[in-house]
């Protein structure tokens, strides 16, 4: 039952998908490995699993598809939106060996502009909306935290060791990592602000006006304030702890949260850095939503197999047999049928034909 | 909201900040078997669980926070927020081995530790190789019998290791206690559990002062 859930979840959120004019994005089971070696950091999990193909080229399992959309998308060729649904073949922190994952997402790919973002951070919302109605969208901007750090004349190499404090919300250790690097104690206090603040924008962007300095950030928050009007208020939530890393990712970036899960199940943002570090020029927005975690959700344990077990013997005819049963599923109801009670299977009502 | 504590007398110090922070549950002093204690009053759950075990409650949300010492966050690397420190359960991270020992860098380091982690995480950053033995109690007891050449342990008062003739080398990181939050949880009950934390915090600070 439970996997049909989720395969009805995938079929509403391709059609989402395609109401917005997103194609299909369909890919083999494995790729030549040399694609993912390269980007390994933008990698979710760095584990990658290989074998040699026929012609002895290393190829790999698949980890991740957006690499491939990427690679395959034409620079400029006008915008290339596409969404797709694939297993990918990860390790995860908790469990050590590889797990297939459902992964079902979307990339939007060539010159972005605030209508190609809001559009995806819509669809983000609407794709939460459609598995549960009382989800949360965390949405932070990159540009924001990297201007606040270009002021403050941070150097490139802490700051990796920065966003780790932010994304624990640790401002403790946050804070004495600043004093460390001898950090301006006016941009140390600011960060400290933004690792704690959140809550919805409505009440957050204001306070975030105060800390503006430079054209960095008001461009980052101009772009925050603008996007987070598409989305219903209710579910938006502001927190700039949300850090992914900055050699691939920049702007807007969120994350998507449903209750009674233990972590997130969407993720995406803008991640022009990933295609330069590509060598191309253009931009690209995406998400991903994990549909393995899904299965947690909605603790509906089905208490029965089938409605009815229908039970018969030699004496009874087969049509009688068959004829009931389908008198039966008629009448919207599951039926199974038996010689007898099969074991640790569970039924609504037994009977006999006839 | 439900919380994790740390069995053992880390907990027991946990536990009392907790209540006099505003989050008492009474049922929990009683003797019995029980494992749960609710007060519903003030709407909190405690579970206690093995002091390693609760940065996997807390990553999982079967706790929405819960308390663990720094040591244990360092060598499991949890997706949590980490959201206060209690600054009590105080000690350190430290390299030990016996009082003669003289290291040699062109030799591979044996070292004993119930964080191995952490240990290769200190060595690889200072480019050593070195072999790890994991153990899980009675570290102090490798370097006496030859199992390894140093320990990487966390010391509170060193006694243990001055009665077996051990010592210091280096200390690697101070730990004490922290408050830690599932990151969906806190984004769920975001008001009860940053009024936990602020409550927890003032708490500490006021003890802290009163203690200087």
């Amino acid at each position: 039952m439970e996997q049909m859930q989720s395969e009805q979840t995938i079929q509403r959120l391709r059609e989402l998908y395609r109401g917005y004019g997103y194609i299909q994005y369909k890919m083999s089971k494995f790729e030549p490995y040399d694609l993912y070696v390269h980007n390994k950091s933008f990698l979710v999990s760095k584990d990658i699993l290989t074998f040699t193909d026929a012609d002895g080229q290393l190829m790999a399992l698949k980890p991740d598809v957006t690499l491939s959309i990427v690679k395959n998308a034409k620079e400029g060729a006008g915008l290339q939106k596409v969404y797709y649904s694939e297993n990918v073949y990860r390790t995860s922190p908790m469990t050590r060996g590889f797990r297939e994952i459902m992964q079902t997402g979307l990339e939007c790919v060539g010159e972005i502009d605030l209508v190609a973002m809001g559009e995806v951070l819509m669809l983000a919302a609407k794709s939460l909306e459609i598995i549960s109605g009382d989800y949360l969208l965390d949405v932070s901007h990159l540009g924001f935290v990297a201007g606040l750090l270009d002021g403050g004349e941070v150097p490139e190499d802490c700051r990796s060791e920065l966003l780790k404090r932010m994304g624990e919300k640790n401002v403790a250790a946050l804070g004495g990592l600043c004093r460390e690097l001898g950090l301006d104690p006016e941009m140390t206090e600011d960060l400290k602000r933004l690792t704690v603040l959140y809550g919805p924008p409505a009440r957050l962007l204001p306070q975030l006006e105060e800390m503006v300095r430079g054209e960095r950030m008001a461009s980052a928050l101009r772009e925050l304030q603008e996007v987070c009007e598409l989305v219903p208020e209710g579910h938006l939530r502001l927190d700039f702890s949300i850090v992914n890393d900055m050699d691939y990712y920049n702007g807007l970036i969120f994350r998507g949260y449903l209750p009674g899960l233990p972590s997130g199940v969407l993720s995406g943002g803008r991640y022009d850095n990933l295609l330069r570090q590509m060598g191309r020029g253009d931009a690209a927005v995406g998400f991903a939503v994990y549909m393995n975690l899904l299965e947690r959700l909605g603790e509906r344990e089905t208490e029965f197999d089938a409605d009815v077990l229908l039970l018969y013997d030699d004496k009874t005819p087969v049509p009688a047999v068959l004829r009931e049963a389908e008198a039966c599923r008629r009448e919207g109801r599951s039926v199974r049928v038996e010689r007898c009670m099969p074991e640790g299977l569970s039924f609504r009502t037994v009977r006999k034909v006839g | 909201m439900n919380i994790a504590l740390p069995k053992g007398r880390l907990g027991e110090i946990v536990y009392q900040i907790l209540e006099e922070a505003g989050y008492p549950c009474p049922v929990i002093r009683e003797e019995n078997r029980k494992l749960v204690f609710e007060n519903q009053a003030v709407g909190v759950r405690y579970f206690w669980v093995k002091p390693s075990d609760v940065a996997i409650y807390v990553e999982r949300a079967a706790a929405d926070v819960g308390i663990a010492g720094k040591d244990i966050l360092l060598e499991c690397q949890p997706e949590v927020y980490e959201l206060l420190d209690l600054g009590v359960g105080k000690c350190r991270m430290c390299v030990a081995g016996k009082r003669d020992f003289r290291d040699h860098r062109d030799r591979t380091l044996r070292v004993a530790t119930k964080f191995p982690k952490t240990a290769s995480s200190y060595y690889s950053a200072q480019s050593r190789d070195i072999d790890i033995i994991k153990l899980h109690g009675s570290i102090e007891l490798a370097p006496l019998l030859g199992l390894s050449d140093v320990i990487v342990d966390i010391v509170e008062t060193g006694k243990t290791l001055l009665e077996n003739d051990l010592e210091v080398k280096e200390t690697i990181v101070p730990i004490s206690a922290r408050l830690i939050a599932n990151k969906v949880s806190y984004k769920f009950k975001y008001e009860k559990i940053t009024r936990l934390c602020c409550r927890v915090d003032e708490y500490c600070r006021e003890n802290r002062e009163a203690d200087q």
